[in-house]
This record gives C-alpha cells, sequence and structure tokens, in this order.
C-alpha cells in the first residue's frame, strides 16, 4: 500500500480560475480523500444591496456573476415583481427570456472549451471560444453590452428588439447552429476526449438526490429536474422545449447533457424570434417603494437553479436579499465524486459542474481547532511571521 | 587544424550552435503550426513571423529571478538541467546532419543516441525528486512511469530499420534506402515509422502524452519548482530533444540527408520539419490521456504494432537471404 499524500490544490492553481481550496489524499495517482473550503472571493454583495434601492440593486446582482450575470438579475427582478404584484407585458418576457437563453448557450459553449482545456484538448478549447463570439455579438446586438447586459429591470425589460435586429439576429443565428453542431460532435465522439470522460468523476442517482445537486449536472444523474418547465417563469410556459437528461452519470453524460441544451437552447432562441408578441416591453407604473413581504424566485440559470430570496419592508430598500447560486448546491457532491479516481480527473471531474466561485463565496467561519489541524493564522501573528522570515532570509531589519 | 575541425564540429555545426539556434527555429514552427490549426495566429512579433519568440523567451527567462528552495537538494537541483541539455545535445552530435555519416560515427552509435535520449526523462524525475514539493513529486513519477510505457516501443521502432539495413551505425541506416535500389524499405516501414513518432511525442512529453506536466493537474510537473536560468535550460533542453528525436526519425526512417553541405542541410531542415510538422498535428487533434492509458496503449497496442513490424522485416530478410 502507498503512502498517503496530502496533496493541496488551490487558492491558486492553474485549473481553478478562481480561488478555492481543495485538500486530497492521494494514494500513488489514486485519490482516497477529498475535502474542500471556500470563501476566499467574499464580496458581501447581499449586505451592499440592504443599503440600495431595487434599482440599485440591480445592478450589484449583476456582478455576482461575469457569466451567467442575466440570471440574477432576472431571479431578483422576479422575486421583487412578486412582491409588488406587477404583471408583465408578455414582449418583456420573451425580450427577458431571449436573452436568458442566449446566455445559457454561452455559458455552455463557455464551459465546453473550458472542460476540453482542463483535460489537454486545447483545440477544441480554442476553436469552441472562437465561436462563442457569435452569441456574445448576438447579445451585444440585443443589449449593447456583451458582458454585464445591464438589459433586466424590474417590470419588463429596458430595450426593445427592432424588426432589423431581429431578422439581423435570426441570421446571426444559422452559422452558430451549424457550427454548435459540429463542437457537439467532437465533444461526444472524439476518442481521447472520450477516453478521459467517460467513467469519470461518477455520481449515481440517488446520491445526486441526497445532495440535493441542481441543473445539468443533477440532470446528467438521471434527476429530472428544470425549473424551466417545474416552476414556470418568464416565457417559458409559452415555449416548447425538452428537458435533457441522461442516465450514464459520468461527465460524459454531463457534457451530453449540457451539449443537448445548447442545441436546444439554438431552438428556443428561433422559436421566441419568430414568436415574438407585439406591445410594451415594460410595465407602464412601478412603485419605487416596494410593499413588506418576502418572495422567493427561482431560476434556471446555465448551471442550475438560481434561488433568490428578497425581503421587502416598504421602503424602497430592501431588507434582505439571500441569493443561492447553483454552484453552492453542486460543489460538495462534485468534491464527493472525485474519490476513487486519479489525479488526472480532478481539473475535469471539479469542472464538470461549472463551477462559478464568486457566484458562491459567501463569508465563511473557520473555528482555530487545532485538533482537527486547522489553524488560523491572526493579522497580528502574521505581521510577526512576516517580519520574522524577512529578518531571517533577506537580512531585512523592520 | 584536425583539433579546429573538431571543435568547430562540436560547437557549431552539427554541436551548439547548430542545435540551439535550429531548435529554437523548429519550436517556433511548431508553434505556429498548432496555431493555425487552433484558428489563432501564433507567435507573431519578435522577429519574422516571430520567428526569433522563441529565442526571446529563452533570453528572458535566463535573465529572471533564479530561485531554489529550501527544503530542496541544492546541488541535484541545479545539476539536472546541465546533465540533460549536455546528454541531448551529446546526442545530436550523432546526427549525420549534412552527407550520410557524421564525423564521429561508429557501429552502434544508433544505441548511444537511443541511451542518451533517455537521459533528459531521467533528470526530469530527479529534479522532481529533488525539488520536494507534492507537484514536483507527482510530475517526477509520471515522467518514470511514462519512460516504461513508451521506452520499449520507441526502441523497438528504432530497431526495425537497423536490422532492415543490417547495421547498428545511424550513417549505414540512413544510407540503406540509397544502395541497391532498397528504397522500398521506406513505405514498408510505416507502421514502425508511426509508432516512432507517437512515443516520440510521448518522450517530449507533449499532447496527448503531455501527463507528466499537465498543467492543469500537477502545475509544472516537476519544474514546478524550477525558475530563471535552470528553467531556460530546461527549455532549451526540451527544443533540441525535439530537433535531435525528429532529426532520427527523419534519418532512420526518411533516408538521411544525403546530398553534401547545401543540400544535405536544406534536407535536414525539410525533414525534420515534415516530421515536426507531423508532431504538431498530433498535438492539435487529441486530448490528453490518462497515465494508466499511456501504459495500457503502449503496451497493448505500440508494442505489438512495431513487434509486427520486425516481423515483417524479418520475413523480408529472409526472402532476400533464401
Amino acid at each position: 500500500m502507498a503512502e498517503t499524500i496530502h496533496l493541496p490544490i488551490g487558492p491558486q492553481h492553474p485549473f481553478l480560475k478562481e480561488p478555492a481550496k481543495f485538500d486530497f489524499d492521494i494514494q500513488g495517482e489514486e485519490i482516497v480523500g477529498a475535502r474542500m473550503n471556500i470563501g476566499y472571493n467574499h464580496r458581501g454583495l447581499e449586505k451592499l444591496c440592504e443599503e440600495r434601492n431595487y434599482y440599485q440593486c440591480l445592478y450589484i446582482l449583476e456582478r455576482i456573476c461575469g457569466i451567467c450575470s442575466h440570471s440574477h438579475t432576472t431571479a431578483f427582478c422576479q422575486a421583487t415583481e412578486k412582491l409588488l404584484g406587477l404583471e408583465i407585458p408578455k414582449r418583456g418576457l420573451y425580450l427577458r427570456t431571449l436573452v436568458c437563453e442566449l446566455e445559457r448557450l454561452h455559458s455552455h459553449l463557455l464551459w465546453l472549451g473550458v472542460a476540453a482545456h482542463e483535460v489537454g484538448f486545447d483545440s477544441l478549447f480554442m476553436l469552441v471560444w472562437r465561436d462563442r463570439e457569435l452569441v456574445m455579438d448576438a447579445l451585444e446586438a440585443i443589449s449593447g453590452n456583451r458582458v454585464n447586459y445591464a438589459f433586466n429591470t424590474i417590470g419588463g425589460v429596458r430595450r426593445d428588439l427592432s424588426e432589423e435586429q431581429r431578422t439581423k439576429l435570426l441570421e446571426m443565428l444559422k452559422p452558430l447552429i451549424e457550427r454548435t453542431g459540429f463542437y457537439a460532435n467532437i465533444g461526444t465522439n472524439e476518442p481521447s476526449f472520450l477516453a478521459r470522460i467517460r467513467g469519470v468523476g461518477k455520481l449515481p442517482k440517488q446520491r445526486a438526490i441526497d445532495m440535493c445537486t441542481v441543473g445539468p449536472f443533477a440532470r446528467a444523474s438521471g434527476v429530472d429536474r428544470d425549473a424551466r418547465r417545474d416552476v414556470p417563469h418568464a416565457a417559458y410556459p409559452y415555449l416548447d422545449f425538452k428537458v435533457i437528461t441522461n442516465e450514464e452519470c459520468d461527465i460524459y453524460g454531463r457534457v451530453l447533457v449540457r451539449v443537448l441544451e445548447i442545441l436546444e437552447s439554438c431552438k428556443m432562441v428561433k422559436q421566441m424570434l419568430e414568436t415574438l408578441p407585439e406591445g410594451e416591453f415594460v410595465a407602464p407604473k412601478v412603485m419605487r417603494r416596494v410593499p413588506a413581504g418576502a418572495a422567493v424566485s427561482y431560476y434556471e440559470a446555465p448551471r442550475g437553479e438560481d434561488i433568490h430570496y428578497v425581503r421587502g419592508n416598504g421602503t424602497e430598500k430592501p431588507e434582505r436579499v439571500k441569493v443561492r447560486a447553483p454552484t453552492m448546491a453542486n460543489l460538495e457532491a462534485a468534491c464527493e465524486s472525485v474519490v476513487g479516481s486519479f489525479v488526472a480527473d480532478i481539473p475535469i471531474a471539479i469542472a464538470s459542474i461549472d463551477p462559478c466561485f464568486s457566484c458562491t463565496d459567501r463569508t465563511s467561519v473557520v473555528l482555530n481547532d487545532r485538533r482537527r489541524g486547522r489553524r488560523v493564522t491572526t493579522w497580528g501573528e502574521l505581521r510577526t511571521y512576516g517580519i520574522d522570515w524577512y529578518r531571517r532570509n533577506r537580512g531585512i531589519h523592520f | 587544424m584536425n583539433a579546429l575541425k573538431v571543435a568547430l564540429y562540436l560547437l557549431v555545426f552539427p554541436g551548439f550552435a547548430f542545435q540551439s539556434i535550429f531548435s529554437t527555429w523548429l519550436e517556433w514552427l511548431d508553434r505556429k503550426l498548432y496555431a493555425r490549426m487552433q484558428n489563432r495566429r501564433g507567435p507573431l512579433y519578435t522577429g519574422w513571423s516571430g520567428m526569433m519568440q522563441p529565442v526571446a523567451d529563452i533570453i528572458k527567462l535566463l535573465a529572471k529571478e533564479d530561485i531554489t528552495p529550501s527544503h530542496a537538494d541544492k546541488k541535484a537541483f541545479a545539476f539536472m538541467p546541465v546533465l540533460s541539455l549536455a546528454a541531448v545535445i551529446t546526442a545530436g552530435l550523432y546526427i549525420p546532419v549534412w552527407h550520410l555519416s557524421s564525423f564521429n560515427s561508429f557501429e552502434g552509435d544508433i544505441v548511444v543516441v537511443a541511451y542518451l535520449l533517455t537521459i533528459p526523462s531521467f533528470s526530469l524525475f530527479l529534479a522532481g525528486w529533488f525539488s520536494v514539493s507534492p507537484y514536483s513529486l507527482l510530475g517526477g513519477t509520471r515522467v518514470l512511469t511514462q519512460l516504461f510505457a513508451y521506452e520499449v516501443p520507441f526502441f523497438l521502432a528504432l530497431l526495425t530499420p537497423a536490422v532492415m539495413s543490417g547495421s547498428w551505425r545511424i550513417a549505414r541506416i540512413a544510407a540503406y534506402p540509397w544502395t541497391g535500389g532498397h528504397w522500398w524499405v521506406m513505405p514498408v516501414q510505416i507502421i514502425a515509422f508511426g509508432v516512432a513518432l507517437l512515443t516520440l511525442q510521448a518522450k517530449l512529453e507533449r499532447v496527448p502524452f503531455d501527463i507528466p506536466e499537465a498543467e492543469t493537474e500537477v502545475v509544472g510537473g516537476p519544474l514546478t519548482e524550477y525558475s530563471g536560468k535552470k528553467l531556460a535550460l530546461f527549455r532549451l533542453q526540451k527544443d533540441i530533444l525535439m530537433y535531435v528525436g525528429s532529426a532520427l526519425v527523419a534519418c532512420v526512417f526518411l533516408g538521411g540527408f544525403k546530398g553534401g553541405l547545401l543540400l544535405g542541410t536544406l534536407q535536414l531542415v525539410l525533414k525534420t520539419s515534415f516530421v515536426v510538422g507531423l508532431l504538431s498535428v498530433v498535438r492539435a487533434a487529441c486530448a490528453r490521456i490518462r497515465i494508466d492509458q499511456i501504459v495500457s496503449f503502449s503496451w497493448k497496442w505500440l508494442a505489438p504494432a512495431s513487434l509486427v513490424q520486425l516481423l515483417i522485416v524479418l520475413l523480408i530478410k529472409a526472402k532476400g537471404a533464401m
């Protein structure tokens, strides 16, 4: 039996795009234990929302995540609209959902590229990211922005879609569908890529349910759960779409689910553009004071179910905003699914949930528990250590 | 006069100077091809079409701060890059570059070259071992595991042309297709050529066999703790290894570099570029496989394939002898 080595990964590591800490116990190349720790990216956005009015909150919440920025504002708008009892014009809902689906497209394409990069398949990564630009261009054509679209507002959306834009978008969609099909084919058929993703990061269906996983990660384990269908919101009740599930329970399944969702999203975008209803795109009169009460809104973000809880107290500012990002629900399960596979599978297994730590990170409390080998260094200790280190090693006296 | 000639051979052509310059050019070629295959531009600014970029990278690294980890074995840590660089440059001296023989050619030099080309892998393992960091250690053991996977098929593939020509001398092996109308040996040895290409790719630790230094898994593998001059030497070693490996493959499988200083050198450039081009295609077309997968792939497919090739060659020889 090989000796167990402790392999720390993070907070800084080439495969982590954002800081998070993973600790693995490895024997040779096999992983026998996994622990994780998040909380390196806490920005206090929820607290900040309590100091701003609802419209200002939109801009803060948009910046929770750079990839699914529209998801958070949609979830927040829906909660606030529920509190206000607003009726949203159908065109507004359609436009909101249009951006939602384009965002899902770009997020999934981005993920496919990242997954390819994690297993060293840089060609697919580069090509997918090149063509992801098509979606970015479409988003820019709609909202004027590429990352934080600032498209949502309470009661609808902020911009209308002109007839020219609509035809232009329909044209932009054609090459996109064609090329996505090509990447879908590579992602699910290339032998060396398949060798790396098949049977890796297994998460059985029951375990996926027990661990409360969400989104494509859960759907790849055969859990038929999709907020778009289960909790009707936005324009989804009017649209015709399939919920993609898969019984593979491994990373291959997750690739398949996402790839098919990309194709499904393409169809939905086309459908929405073709059947865009006429009329207003934003509710005419929206009160600035939101009545007291609490509302929860669900939204199927590209990574899974995004839940926002908003409590109003009759003023212009929310009393509490709480965000449960999908990564939070999936991270534990991903960490568990790594155990038993090889060190080489760590990046792709963690990346298979499409982690977004800036969405997830809240204040985390670490106990100064020496028995479990957890030690918290205080600011004073760190300062003394630094001074001491420079004196010993560099001969510098502060 | 003779001493001067040998010094020229050692230091200028085909020795250190030529090897460093040509191998960095090959790295540029590889990078450019790889980039074009991914619809990128590749190196662009330094020199014509970014041709000087690899040189610039090495010079920049030479000027960077050189850090040795406090727990590392200092002497061994510093010695490993030098050892591996010396080994590959020495191996490069045995490659006949502009005619069918090199200045120090002798019977059995292909074995020496194959042996010398193993040293970089060992020094990489030791480099990882002596730097005492989990990533380096893991990378180092991966280097060794991978070595056991690809080395035997590589030797078997090199053995095929040697058996065909009945000589252990690179010069004779290279000359064999040109003597007595034996040009058909080149297409006959295509399986061995393929195996040699793939195992060379593994030796160079490039996708799909870049397991020891898989960036997303073990950061920099055995080179994680290396920086500055030592890393620059390792980089140069890697380039020269690519040149020597592809030149060796071109020598034994593609008929060497016949025809005097000008034509011979031109052939050298073209044939090694061709081999490097093939390596780039392999690199662009695959995902990185796992360490257990490379071991099973080598022993299940590459080794039997080279044995089959050997059998074919032996049968041809037996028929010729009858």
